[in-house]
């Protein structure tokens, strides 16, 4: 059965490769039929693959082909099969496939309809790639592949230069990551001699052949490449930017697999972190100060996707905190949840883009509850869950992280927790301003408002029923012990990442899940006190008042920040190379060099006289000369 | 060795490179261009003269079938070289080397 | 013995016929002297028992190379040639350059002594028209029937460029 696995990967493959070449005659429903197809036969194959795993964790290294082969150096192109791949492999195909059957819908009028199945195609087929490769090798090529895959989905409408300008950014930010990245792999790989997770982590455990600054360094370097996927401070700019994309887009990579990719790679790595108490504490710290970044910013923004997309930063940052922490399972149950629920939410903004034509200012929407009841419906429970009220799924991964908090490092239970107020606020803002109220756009928009789409809603429907139920893979530890309800997950990963074991008494946990249902709760009556009860628009959002209001809506000027002290510093070293050095010292180093043969030709010119005879002459001196080596 | 009686191929050789050394010295003496193809030609017989006796040394044909192909490339040579060579005297009236030194940088 | 004879009397009309042609100022005259020398040239052909060669030699040297090079001269009408001015570093620098071939080529010649060739069994049929023609049509038929390609591209360059048209 753990063979198939190799399958995973090649469905997506061949619907990329199909579209691409041979489907310039097809109708878009063809079209749009195969790529998810593709997907949903990944899926099938992924839950006979997970199925594997259910009765113990079974690691299991299937080899497809030989890649590098060296004496020092042995890297296949082989695929791992244990808990945390196929748990992604389950979410990423699941997931991916209803993102593909909303693309249907979303994108059915654009022109480049083909293209957009088909780079999402591929950026499946890369994603599997990152999360099966059996080495960090395979998952350096999965990563570079969704990086691609990311740029050429942002700049997807590359008629408008600003999207161009949000792919640039997205690709060139992920670089700087990458190399911090590639230089973790080179440590690791000049510590240990291999890069395989079955030498490292499983069968042996050559990982233990980093010790002190080695293993900080190595281990922060790894962090450095997550920063860049998963948008952490201070490499976190290109994900709001990013939402230039088509929305679908933003759902899939933006918010449910690919930025999460650095969390994989650290609780992939979870032996090196939990040995290295410092790469863990900038990890931890990173995560948080993006989570209050990420949350305070999205407090302010008025685009709809802008509001999301700090969301996610906000989140991320949240997964980040509890990786640092040591609690690697929860981290990955919160990616989990928080791929259900955001995808959601991603795709519910892009149902209300669909109906507003194009339009992604909240301002100018409100009383779209009666318009598009579904996607309302959809909407306000992806609300509910990502503001941690329970049973929804978010309650459940985020609630687990406080809790650890609490247990680890009070500051981070505190900040954590502010967090997670500011997430119910912000996130009932956008409810309450999107869908509640009256409508606010012109008399145009109104008339044209509609419900999507089946093959929209029902992406809508099955997700949101997912972020409804899906919390209940990892019930608490201490009530659920009470209640007999297993931390499935926990159970499931237990052999797979490193396990931080909560001792925490029932009445305790009772009181953590309390006292942050109830902090949700109070931020969503402050949200509706504020934005429902007058019915009106509250002043803030529509003029900017105070300074604090200025710089969150100015996203902390961390834009301006780097504009000042890499890209004008840079942009000068150009400017200053382009006037400077490119005329006055290239170009006349080349005239001088040209001098050269130019010279030595006018003297060689004489010698092609005309003239007859000496061209004789010339011919007779070097017989001469070679019939004397003859002599 | 004796091809003839009395008579070895060094001689054969001899008579060849004078005559060859006579075609040389007359191009670089003569200006006129169709003197210096005849010297050419000169050249070329020269050459076939050993040719010929080598062809009798080894007792093989081979050689003569050389000597016979230049034939055939001198006689072809000759035909465009002297109808250039009437074109150049019909614009140029003249058929000096001296004159006609234009093919130049 | 006769043939000792000939070689030499061959050999002085070959060499001085071809001083006489590259010294006599009228070009008819340089022409004659050529021919002279391509029937001395014959005549070795013939003591190297290679008739048949002997035979094409004076057909297409003689008989047409030759002639053609006379109607050209008296075409052009060029029996009085104007001549040549000549400096005498020119004339000092083809003089040394001839001198010094004729040397190094003798040198070369000599040194031939020094290699011992093992001759076969001289086979004094291999000039013979059945002999040859065996090997031209057998061995070398392609570059046999690729010279007459040449021919034909030759014939129609020489018509090409002499048509008065042209000018």
């Amino acid at each position: 059965m753990e063979k198939l696995v190799s399958l995973i990967p090649v469905f997506p493959l061949v619907g990329f490769l199909y579209i691409i070449f041979l489907g310039k005659g097809l109708s878009k429903n063809t079209i749009g039929a195969i790529g998810s197809g593709a997907i949903f036969l990944a899926f099938i194959t992924s839950i006979l693959v997970f199925t594997t795993q259910l009765h113990g964790a079974n690691p299991t290294i299937v080899k497809v082909i030989d890649w590098i082969t060296t004496p020092k150096f042995d890297i296949d192109i082989s695929f791992i099969v244990d808990p945390l791949s196929t748990i992604y492999l389950l979410f990423i195909t699941g997931v991916g496939f209803l993102i593909h059957v909303y693309s249907i819908g979303y994108m059915h009028e654009d022109e480049g309809f083909n293209r957009f199945i088909a780079y999402l195609n591929l950026f499946v087929f890369f994603m599997l790639i990152l999360v099966l490769g059996d080495s960090y090798a395979m998952m350096f090529v999965g990563w570079e592949g969704v990086g691609v895959c990311s740029f050429m989905l942002i700049g997807f409408w590359y008629k408008d230069m600003a999207n161009n300008d949000a792919a640039k950014k997205a690709f060139i930010i992920n670089r700087i990551g990458d190399l911090g990245l590639i230089l973790g792999m080179c440590m690791i790989f000049f510590h240990t001699g291999t890069l395989r997770y079955d030498d490292l982590f499983i069968s042996e455990s050559a990982a233990s052949g980093l010790h002190g600054w080695d293993l900080h360094l190595a281990a922060i370097f790894l962090f450095i490449g997550a920063m860049g996927k998963s948008a952490q401070i201070p490499l976190h700019t290109w994900l709001p930017d990013a939402m230039a994309g088509p929305t679908p887009v933003s759902a899939l990579i933006h918010a449910a697999t690919m930025v999460t990719a650095g969390i994989y790679m650290v609780a992939r790595s979870s032996a090196i972190f939990s040995a290295s108490d410092v790469a863990s504490d900038v990890v931890m710290w990173a995560g948080i100060l993006t989570a209050i970044l990420g949350a305070t910013i999205a407090l302010t923004q008025n685009d709809i996707k802008k509001v999301l997309a700090y969301s996610t930063v906000s989140q991320l940052g949240l997964m980040f905190t509890a990786l640092g922490m040591g609690a690697y399972s929860i981290a990955v149950f919160h990616v989990i949840t928080h791929a259900f629920f955001k995808a959601l939410l991603f795709l519910g903004s892009g149902s209300v883009i669909h109906a507003m034509g194009g339009e992604q200012d909240i301002r100018r929407m409100g009383g779209l509850k009666s318009h598009l009841p579904i996607t309302h419906i959809t909407f306000l429970i992806g609300t509910i869950a990502i503001s941690g009220i329970p049973p929804l799924a978010g309650f459940f991964s985020k609630d687990q992280i406080i809790a650890v908090a609490f247990e680890e490092n009070m500051i981070m239970f505190v900040l954590a927790s502010v967090v997670s107020a500011l997430t119910a606020f912000y996130m009932f803002r956008l409810y309450f301003l999107t869908f509640r109220g009256s409508f606010r756009g012109t008399h145009e928009q109104e008339h044209h408002l509609h419900e999507s789409p089946k093959v929209m809603t029902i992406p809508l429907i099955v997700l949101a029923v997912l972020s409804i139920f899906g919390g209940f893979m990892g019930f608490p530890h201490a009530v659920g012990h009470a209640m007999h309800v297993p931390h499935w997950l926990d159970h499931f990963l237990e052999n797979t990442v490193e396990m931080e074991v909560l001792d925490m008494s029932v009445g305790t946990e009772s009181i953590l899940m309390i006292l942050a249902t109830v902090i949700a709760l109070i931020s969503m009556y402050i949200a509706y006190t504020k934005y429902m009860k007058n019915g009106e628009l509250a002043l803030e959002d529509d003029e900017i008042t105070s300074s604090t209001h200025q710089t969150l809506a100015s996203k902390y000027y961390i834009d301006e920040l780097y504009e000042k002290i890499i890209r004008r510093p840079v942009d000068a070293i150009a400017q200053f190379a382009r006037n400077v050095v490119e005329p006055k010292i290239i170009d006349e180093l080349v005239k001088q060099v040209s001098l050269i043969p130019s010279g030595l030709g006018s003297v060689a010119k004489a010698a092609q006289n005309g003239k007859l005879v000496m061209y004789v002459l010339a011919m007779i001196a070097g017989l001469i000369i070679l019939l004397s080596t003859l002599i | 060795m004796e091809l003839l009686p009395n008579v070895t191929m060094n001689h054969y050789l001899l008579v060849s490179v004078i005559l060859f050394v006579i075609g040389v010295a007359g191009i670089l003496f003569r200006r006129n261009a169709i003197i210096m193809f005849m010297c050419v030609e000169l050249m070329l017989n020269a050459v076939n003269i050993t040719l010929v006796a080598f062809s009798k040394v080894w007792g093989q044909s081979d050689a003569q079938v050389f000597v016979f192909f230049i034939m055939v490339v001198a006689a072809a040579e000759v035909a465009v070289g002297l109808a250039i060579l009437m074109m150049l005297y019909r614009n140029m009236h003249t058929t000096s080397t001296d004159v006609l030194d234009k093919l130049k940088w | 013995m006769l043939t000792e004879y000939a070689f030499w009397f061959l050999s002085f009309v070959a060499i001085f016929s071809a001083l006489a042609m590259i010294f006599s100022k009228n070009p008819v005259y340089s022409v004659l002297s050529l021919i002279l020398t391509f029937f001395a040239i014959a005549g070795h052909y013939f003591l190297l028992n290679a008739q048949f060669l002997a035979a094409v030699h004076i057909i297409v040297y003689a008989g047409a190379i030759m002639v053609l090079f006379l109607y050209v001269i008296m075409m052009l009408n060029l029996n009085r040639l104007e001549e040549d001015k000549k400096s005498t570093w020119m004339k000092f620098l083809s003089v040394a350059a001839g001198g010094l071939l004729l040397f190094v080529l003798l040198a070369v010649v000599k040194r031939t002594d020094e290699i011992t060739i093992t001759a076969q069994a001289a086979n004094s049929d291999c000039g013979l028209v059945e002999n040859l023609g065996k090997v031209l049509y057998n061995d070398y038929l392609l570059p046999f029937e690729l010279a007459s390609i040449l021919f034909l591209g030759a014939m129609v360059g020489a018509v090409y460029l002499s048509k008065k048209e042209l000018a």
